[in-house]
């Protein structure tokens, strides 16, 4: 291991070097990723202009760093070779792995006074659920969303249903989704009633059900999973009926990059997915379309999703200063109403909503308020230590039984063990 | 049989051919679609859908696609050259003399083909932050180099020329190097063009390891700039995706349609063996 | 002489010296110390890395998805390199031949070379969504097939990532041999016809032999690329459902990259090392006795 600390040796003189050289100016990395198409990086580069002009004394580099996956892949390599970024955006079920990587600091270190106190107080606490672990503060919301219900109005008419009245509960939806889907004389389906996508990730969507069904998928500590709780049971047998049971919806794992295009043409009535296809949705329907929250079966209820700023170690006490405060002008009202309206994430403060171009938004396009109001039933992100390998391991049993390969209690109770076998050392 | 005139032969053939080619020019076919259609039309063919040029624009305006592709192209060129140059040496090396540890330098050189530089990116990063070279082309370059694929090739190329040519330029006064230069790169050409296209191609395509070694628009090659697209939280964008494909491909494309004769004519008069 | 044996020795490594620095620098030196990381655990924060000895090869041996990862690349493998070769060849015979329109053909051959795999597979992403994807409405307006979820269902997932990268090879692979049949000369082949040899055996008692460089050439670079492409893998499925279309580097890549467990992802590569040294040591072999350099 010698060289590992000549490399450490190398890079702190690197590092301190660097510190000196640029005294007068404080130089900070960020990297961000792009989860909604082109604009996003525009926009983010623009506010960071914006900031920088401003702020002579602060020169701020923006990088896109690819998808989520590949920043985070990114600043974890950068950061092991000894040329961490400042801050990053990065996915708020991460935390825990940061954490345990030794990679990030909590905010609170330079949020000391109750003003800033307040200030971390301003988030909505669905979004901080994932952002707060032992009391400390270790990122901050920036882009979230959250998973709501789309519907097509024009279909809805055709079936003889309200159209301005999307399902409230499981019942309805499996009931409206009879109504909507559209077979031939040969079986087959030319509209179905729902898509739940499910490639990749199918945890996501997963535990807005478990949610509703008022089941915990993880702890607050990140350390213990309940995948084998007989209401998570209970909810992935209601998604895999959808498909087998009522067929109102496709069999077999869902595309999510199809999915909004699958709604436009009219391949499915209802879909669930990221408030983050709000502008998308909105530009590219072409028919009268709705936005409710999540159906409810105990309780309403969605996960939280996106992105969140944190805080890397490494840095000096300067640039950790500058840091925080862009953070803090980032999500202030007017940067984040700009944010908001370019991407369709859910502004995490309520006070960006009160704002007079939020509130012209809103007038505009009520949909955007169904996501911040379903933020009152909203959980944490399921969220743990070896978070990647965990959701992962809980990816692949729901895969298998969407699939029809396991039947739901054998495969989550498989998941739970092995998830057991990883967390085990945390607890 | 006879072989003139249209035999059933000679029309199953060509059915064949040209039904493969419709298959193989589907993606471009399909990306050439959307580019120029709005978005509505994506996965609608009708023949009277509106003609656009939108997709093209947001595909510009969402990246800066020109320094992207001269950035490929500078990384390209560079790892081509210094592959050349590199491989050239160490497989004449090989290929024509005798010196101790030969055999074991060449399986170390062997050992390449299969230690791909795209699982050793950490250790790379590593090497590249201690060399103060994150974030620029020669970065992106470097591990592919010493290429021991090349180096292969290139040996195998040189163990085929006839050692008297390389006799009787030695008697006429050439150096070691001047011999390498007269006789062996002359007569290797078809291998560096066949390498060259392998190479070329490879870095044209390569993602990963460029997306995690440079930040900035200044080095970041094109597939970096393609990848902004394929975005999950709003669903693939075809039109768009498809517009900046094409832009990016478009200009190989168009020289390889104007330039097709000749290309593959000198590809052949090179004759790989 | 041993005064010129002496220089011959320099002069090689000399010529050697810029190849082996970059090697060492950037394959050997990183390989040796991922062998060295598979027999330590995965260092994480301030928990420093220890030595576990075969630790992380028993959790290889009994980690079902390793085995699972495994069988995959070999069908990959079966499934793209023959029929990348075959195809190949045979595009490159049929754009030999006097075609209708060969240039056209041509062109068409070529194309996967030119369009990026990072982009093209959102494109074959269209093509295989059911319901409104573009193989769906082929086969349902030609056969009324209904709906099928290529990528969605574990026992097509595979096959679809293969017909994906058999696109991307046949194309690339047809230029070789393309080059390569025009140095056949044409007398050899007149020869055969005049004395009544079908097209058929021509191909097989003159062609095939004839190609044989190409087809070592092709086929190396096909193992490699049965290894190394997975690019596409990321947008088509992200390896599912449940692991049905991961290959080994995919894998690697996850562990390394997504759970960022190193130790086990070194001791993954290192299996993957060991499987193509095998089969390259294998090919070589196999070829050594079919190929006949001048």
């Amino acid at each position: 291991m010698i060289k590992s600390t000549f490399l450490k040796a190398v890079a702190a003189t690197a590092l301190s070097v660097s510190t000196w050289a640029s005294a007068h100016a404080v130089d900070l990395q960020f990297y961000f990723p792009v989860a909604v198409g082109g604009k996003a990086a525009d926009t983010i580069q623009a506010l960071t202009d914006e900031y920088v002009a401003a702020n002579p004394d602060v020169k701020i580099d923006a990088v896109y760093a690819g998808s989520y996956q590949d920043t985070v892949a990114k600043a974890i390599t950068a950061s092991r070779g000894g040329n961490p970024p400042q801050l990053s955006v990065i996915l708020s079920v991460d935390m825990f792995t940061l954490i345990d990587e030794d990679l990030i600091q909590p905010f609170d270190n330079y949020l000391t006074t109750d003003e800033d106190k307040a200030w971390v107080d301003g988030f909505y606490p669905a979004f901080m659920e994932n952002s707060q672990t032992g009391g400390k503060t270790y990122g901050i919301p920036f882009q979230r969303s959250t998973p709501v219900l789309y519907w097509n109005k024009e279909a809805f008419k055709e079936a003889g249903l309200d159209p301005e009245v999307a399902p409230a509960t499981w019942d309805e939806m499996v009931e409206f989704g009879k109504k909507l889907t559209k077979k031939d004389a040969d079986g087959k389906v030319s509209q179905w009633g729902v898509r739940i996508p499910s490639s990749g990730f199918p945890y996501w969507l997963f535990q807005g059900l478990a949610i509703e069904n008022s089941a915990t998928l993880a702890n607050a500590e990140g350390n213990k999973t309940n995948f084998d709780d007989p209401k998570v049971v209970e909810a992935l047998q209601y998604l895999v009926d959808l498909s087998t049971k009522h067929e109102v919806m496709a069999p077999g794992i869902i595309e999510w990059g199809a999915t909004p295009k699958a709604f436009f043409e009219g391949q499915t009535a209802m879909m669930w997915t990221s408030t983050g296809n709000l502008t998308n949705v909105r530009d590219n329907a072409p028919f009268d379309f709705g936005v409710a929250m999540l159906p409810s079966k105990e309780t309403r209820g969605a996960p939280t999703g996106g992105g969140n700023f944190y805080l890397f170690k490494g840095a000096s006490d300067e640039q950790n200063k500058a840091a925080v405060e862009f953070v803090q002008w980032i999500t202030a009202p007017a940067q984040s109403a700009k944010w908001t309206i370019a991407t369709g994430y859910v502004a995490p403060r309520a006070e960006t909503w009160e704002t007079e171009t939020m509130k012209a938004y809103t007038a505009d396009f009520a949909p955007a308020l169904i996501a911040r109001d379903q933020l009152a039933f909203a959980k944490a992100e399921l969220s743990t230590y070896q978070n990647q390998r965990v959701t992962g391991i809980f990816n692949d049993a729901l895969a298998s039984v969407i699939t029809g390969k396991k039947d739901a209690a054998t495969a989550l109770k498989e998941a739970q063990a092995q998830a057991d076998g990883i967390l085990s050392e945390y607890r | 049989m006879s072989w003139s005139g249209p035999t059933l032969d000679r029309v199953l053939n060509t059915a064949a051919a040209w039904t493969l080619a419709l298959l193989w020019i589907l993606p471009l076919a399909y990306a050439i679609w959307t580019a120029f259609h709005p978005a509505a039309y994506e996965a609608r063919f009708v023949l009277t859908a509106p003609l656009t040029m939108d997709n093209f624009a947001k595909a510009w305006s969402a990246a800066p696609f020109a320094r992207y592709f001269l950035n490929t192209f500078v990384l390209v060129s560079l790892i081509l050259a210094g592959q050349f140059f590199l491989c050239t040496l160490a497989a004449y090396a090989f290929a024509r003399f005798e010196f101790p540890g030969r055999s074991l330098l060449f399986s170390l050189v062997l050992l390449q083909l299969l230690v791909m530089p795209d699982i050793l990116i950490v250790e790379n990063y590593k090497t590249m932050r201690l060399l103060d070279l994150v974030d620029t082309i020669p970065a992106i370059a470097l591990p592919y180099l010493a290429s021991g694929f090349g180096i292969f090739l290139l040996r195998q190329t040189f163990m085929t020329i006839p050692k008297e040519l390389d006799e009787a330029a030695r008697i006429e006064g050439a150096s070691f190097l001047g011999v390498l230069w007269r006789v062996y790169i002359p007569l290797a050409k078809p291998t560096y063009l066949a390498y060259g296209l392998v190479s070329v191609s490879h870095h044209w395509n390569n993602f990963l390891w460029p997306l995690i070694v440079t930040n900035s628009v200044d080095t970041r090659p094109v597939t970096v700039g393609l990848s902004i697209f394929s975005a999950i939280d709003s669903g693939v964008e075809w039109s768009v995706i498809n517009a900046a494909t094409l832009m990016t491909s478009g200009p190989l494309l168009i020289a390889f349609l104007l330039f097709q004769r000749q290309f593959v004519q000198s590809f052949m008069r090179a004759g790989i063996k | 002489m041993r005064v010129t044996f002496k220089r011959d020795w320099i002069h090689s490594w000399l010529l050697l010296l810029p190849a082996m620095v970059f090697l060492f620098a950037f394959t050997h030196i990183p390989a040796v110390t991922t062998f060295i990381n598979s027999f330590y655990s995965t260092p994480r924060g301030r928990r420093p890395a220890k030595f576990i000895g075969l630790e992380n090869y028993e959790r290889l041996w009994d980690d079902p998805v390793f085995w699972k990862v495994m069988f995959n690349n070999l069908w990959f493998a079966l499934g793209t390199i023959p029929l990348s070769i075959a195809l190949s060849i045979a595009m490159a015979l049929w754009v030999n031949d006097k075609l209708a329109g060969r240039s056209l053909v041509r062109m068409a051959y070529f194309t996967p070379t030119v369009l990026p795999l990072i982009a093209v597979a959102n494109i074959w992403l269209f093509f295989y969504t059911p319901g409104f994807g573009l193989f769906d409405q082929v086969f349902g307006a030609l056969f009324g097939w209904s709906s099928t979820n290529w990528l969605g269902d574990p026992a097509t997932a595979l096959n679809a990532v293969i017909v994906v990268t058999v696109w991307k090879e046949a194309g690339f692979f047809m230029i070789f041999y393309l080059a390569a049949l025009q140095a056949i000369p044409v007398s050899l082949v007149e020869a055969a016809r005049i004395e009544g040899a079908s097209r058929w055996t021509i191909f097989w008692r003159i062609t095939f032999p004839l190609l044989m460089p190409t087809t070592l050439f092709v086929s190396i670079n096909a193992v490699i690329n049965s290894f190394r492409l997975v690019d596409h893998i990321f947008i088509l499925t992200d390896g599912g459902p449940d692991n049905a279309s991961s290959l080994l580097l995919f894998y690697i890549y996850e562990v390394a990259f997504r759970f960022w467990e190193t130790g086990y992802a070194a001791t993954l590569t290192v299996a993957l090392l060991l499987l193509l040294s095998a089969l390259a040591i294998g090919q070589f072999f196999f070829f050594d006795r079919k190929v006949h350099y001048k």
